[in-house]
């Protein structure tokens, strides 16, 4: 049933249909002709050893040692403290060459350790995942553990520690898996859904049987038919009633965590607070069917589907490919270079990254890249004066007016900047597609936040130091206090006006004393 | 392959600050040429005046300043000021008061306040207003429109050139009998005298609606207004909200008292309330930013015209209501905000912690 309506889910309902948000040209039809590309083994593999969010990882396999496909090579540390640090597996079989700091894709093309790894050419797989067992039968802490054995993490980019997502489950109402590929250019969401849906349906159980959520919901955007059959066919198949679909008006960002729990089940999550505290839980759907596929065929996370798109590449198109595997290898794999191009993308157009060459690893975060041509990217122009024509305000999805806050941003007014709500920015980029005076919104916003979250620890820590401070006066004059009582007291138990000379012959009687 | 680097987003909108202020000009084009039908060129050539003197003053301004000149020359933002001043004068004003007026409003109602995008008032309306009581009378040489049976010789082209430029006009007119007064003015000063409506309507300076001509040239300006509409560069909420407070108040004046008050038709097609409601109060950097304060903004305009014109003692109350309703900005800003996603609705918008 579909929780909107109250209708089966095969049943369209009109999608809510927000004010905010923007619809740019999609450019998914390229990616989506032909079918997912399973692609061999590369030669060798660059696997970045940190690929989970927040915490450090280490190597857990020597130089020289043989390792074989899906085998454990590295351990992250725990998130909370009390999950199991996801690990990371070999994603070919062959011998570990070295691990070595090498450019990995990412914000800034820092150098990281790596796990380097050569091919054997053999692809033999590590067998200890088969046979682990019903997980419809297994209690939620061992689904967990087992989790973050097969290096489940985040695949919608965000590379979060599955299992400690899952961990922190009491009170879950509903379970939703996200595949509503809001940004353009990409499809590997919706080339999964379209060709393994069985697997998302089947993680889907697995993690509801983790969380103890009752239902789940698979959303989609309205501009992706084939997906919602073939989910509507993987829901019958697997006969289970409690996972329903959703479709979501196809504009950006419909797809983001805060944004889809609004569209889908009409709540939002208030500020400062996480998803689970109103009983949600946000999943990739590439996150589901990883999960279905090691439980089900003992395969842990060793690739993942990659949309590659783009003017400058030959043939568009989705690939399963293995972590770790170099760029310029992959796109050599489909077809080649079309062109010369600008620019290669990782992400969307809207919030990736742009990377500095093609000699860089895919990582569990890589979901897209774009090789663009520079007619495809808007030319650069000078930035004008804020116009206050309103449109960055119209279109933000946290209702936010961004007008307002890159006026307080360039004051430095954190005042304003805390009553105009910074920390509900999801940094998506809209207020800068709009902007007719050019001005980097995102970019301003991204570099205030870091010093307004500053400025809110230091008065966190001097709201901290002033209780104490209070604490400490308050003891000290309660301790006054109480001197003061006590000599009262002793004062008082010498009563009299000739007490002081008692006290005078006491003394006078104890010097005398030999 | 090298590549090269960006921040995100790499897609930005096509409709940049030139774009949308040349589009403005485009959809004014046949207000202008319906004025130009039916006033002369006048119109042409004070448009022409108070543009070169708006590009003049700008680029004085800005090298004074210290600012970048071609850029902010090139986002045509004083030409449209300049062209809206233009529309708003009688037609054969003469070229040193256009120019003062056009020079007041680019560097006292714009550049001292900042420049672009940091003027509170309307500089178009600000310089209006500065050459309104700094030149009376010449504000108040408007001549009548071309509609061929009214006991009355326009203008020829030449002779309009000659008395804009040079003050002179042809042997055998004077300034009292090429000048008529508008509509607007008609109905203020024989409603003073205690005429009736009706009465005052029988003057064939009054077309159907408006006043003769005038009317046409209203239309034209909507018309340009429905296509700046279309295309995105401004939003429904301004010029609904005029419209609509202006057509409640006169449509109730009508209904309560028809001989004295003109009726909405009358209200919104005469004087300059289309130019205003499309294109003076949708000017973005002098109004409000979210969409109720928009409907407030422009509520209160078209209340302060309907007051001006029906109780004011100016016949024409557009440039006033714009510049006070200004004033108020700040204040209807501070007030209609959204609620923020995440924050419950309490009405106002609130802290996170503090």
């Amino acid at each position: 049933m579909c929780p909107q309506t109250n209708k089966p889910a095969a049943y369209d309902p009109q999608p809510p249909r927000p004010e905010w948000g923007i619809r740019p040209p999609t450019r998914k039809t390229g990616s989506l002709k032909l079918p997912i590309l399973e692609a061999s083994p590369p030669r060798w593999v660059v696997i970045p050893i940190e690929q989970c969010l927040g915490v450090s990882a280490r190597a857990i396999v020597t130089p020289g040692q043989h390792v074989l496909t899906g085998e454990p090579i590295a351990q992250a540390d725990s998130v909370t403290g009390t999950d199991p640090g996801p690990k990371l597996h070999a994603s070919i079989s062959g011998e570990v060459i070295g691990i070595e700091n090498n450019m990995v894709p990412g914000t800034s093309a820092h150098r990281e350790p790596c796990i380097v790894i050569r091919s054997d050419g053999k692809d033999e797989t590590y067998s200890e995942y088969k046979n682990l067992g019903d997980p419809l039968q297994m209690d939620a802490g061992k689904i967990c553990t087992l989790i973050a054995e097969a290096g489940i993490v985040g695949l919608g980019g965000a590379l979060f520690s599955t299992a400690a997502k899952l961990q922190n489950s009491s009170g879950i109402r509903m379970l939703i898996l996200n595949g509503a590929e809001c940004e353009p250019y990409i499809t590997c969401d919706e080339m999964l859904l379209r060709e393994r849906a069985r697997k998302v349906a089947r993680g889907a159980q697995i993690m509801m049987r983790a969380l103890g959520a009752p239902d789940t919901v698979i959303a989609i955007e309205s501009d992706m038919p084939e997906a919602r059959v073939a989910i509507y066919d993987a829901i019958e198949e697997l006969g289970d009633d409690r996972i329903h679909e959703s479709v979501v008006t196809a504009k950006y960002p419909a797809g983001g965590e805060r944004q889809i729990i609004q569209l889908v089940m009409g709540e939002e999550v208030p500020e400062g607070a996480l998803q689970n505290d109103i009983g949600y839980v946000c999943h990739n759907v590439a996150t589901a069917a990883a999960i279905a596929e090691f439980f089900d065929e003992g395969r842990p996370l060793i690739s993942r589907i990659v949309t590659v798109t783009g003017g400058g590449i030959e043939t568009a198109r989705n690939v399963d490919v293995r972590i770790g595997t170099i760029m310029a290898d992959l796109f050599e794999l489909i077809g080649g270079y079309y062109d010369v191009s600008s620019h290669l993308i990782m992400g969307g157009p809207m919030m990736g990254v742009c990377l500095p060459n093609d000699e860089l690893p895919v990582t569990k975060a890589t979901n897209c890249l774009i090789i663009m041509k520079s007619r495809e990217l808007s030319p650069p122009r000078q930035e004008m004066p804020c116009i206050r024509c309103g449109e960055c305000n119209q279109v933000c999805p946290a209702q936010l007016l961004p007008q307002e806050l890159l006026t307080a941003s360039k004051q430095h007014d954190m005042e304003a900047l805390d009553t105009l709500g910074l920390n509900a920015c999801i940094e998506c980029g809209c207020c800068d597609y709009v902007c007719p005076s050019y001005i980097p919104l995102t970019a301003q916003f991204t570099s205030t936040k870091l010093e307004f979250r500053a400025h809110e620890s230091g008065m966190q820590r001097a709201a901290h130091a002033r209780e104490r401070y209070e604490a400490r006066a308050s003891r000290l004059q309660q301790e006054q206090a109480e001197r003061d009582k006590q000599l009262q007291e002793q004062v008082d138990a010498v009563s009299g006006t000739d007490s002081i000379d008692a006290v005078m012959k006491r003394v006078a009687s104890r010097d005398k004393k030999p | 392959m090298i590549f090269a680097s960006g921040i995100a987003p790499h897609w930005r909108t096509q409709h940049t600050v030139p774009v949308m202020m040349r589009q403005v000009i485009y959809s004014l084009l046949p207000g202008i040429t319906a004025y130009i039908w039916f006033f002369g060129i006048g119109v042409a050539v004070n448009c022409l005046i108070a543009a070169v003197v708006a590009a003049l003053t700008e680029a004085s301004a800005l090298l004074i300043r210290g600012r970048p000149v071609k850029l902010f020359l090139s986002d045509y933002s004083a030409i449209v000021t300049a062209i809206l001043l233009a529309l708003c004068l009688p037609v054969v004003t003469p070229w040193w008061v256009t120019a003062s007026g056009s020079f007041f409003a680019i560097a006292v109602a714009k550049h001292l306040y900042g420049g672009l995008g940091f003027n509170v008032f309307n500089p178009a309306m600000a310089g209006y207003v500065a050459i309104m009581v700094s030149f009376p009378e010449y504000m108040t040489h408007w001549t009548a429109p071309n509609i061929g049976d009214i006991d009355y010789q326009p203008l020829s082209a030449l002779a309009t050139l000659q008395y804009i430029f040079t003050g002179v006009l042809p042997d055998s007119l004077t300034i009292d009998a090429i000048s008529r007064a508008t509509p607007l003015d008609t109905v203020k000063t024989e409603l003073g005298m205690m005429l009736t409506m009706g009465e005052i309507r029988a003057n064939p300076l009054f077309g159907d609606l408006g006043g003769r001509g005038w009317e046409w040239i209203n239309s034209a300006y909507a018309l340009g207004g429905f296509w700046l509409l279309f295309r995105g560069i401004i939003r429904w909420h301004v010029p609904v909200a005029l419209l609509g407070s202006l057509l409640v108040m006169a449509g109730a004046g009508y209904i309560i008292d028809p001989a004295t008050h003109p009726g909405a038709g009358f209200h919104v097609f005469s004087g300059g309330t289309l130019l205003c409601a499309f294109f003076i109060a949708t000017d973005p950097v002098t109004c409000t930013t979210t969409n109720t304060g928009r409907l407030i903004y422009g509520a209160g305009i078209g209340i302060l015209i309907f007051m001006i014109r029906t109780w004011g003692s100016y016949a024409d109350g557009v440039a006033f209501a714009i510049l006070l309703m200004n004033m108020t900005v700040p204040l209807i800003d501070r007030y209609t905000r959204p609620k923020v996603y995440g924050r419950p609705p309490t009405g106002k918008e609130q802290r996170s912690h503090g």
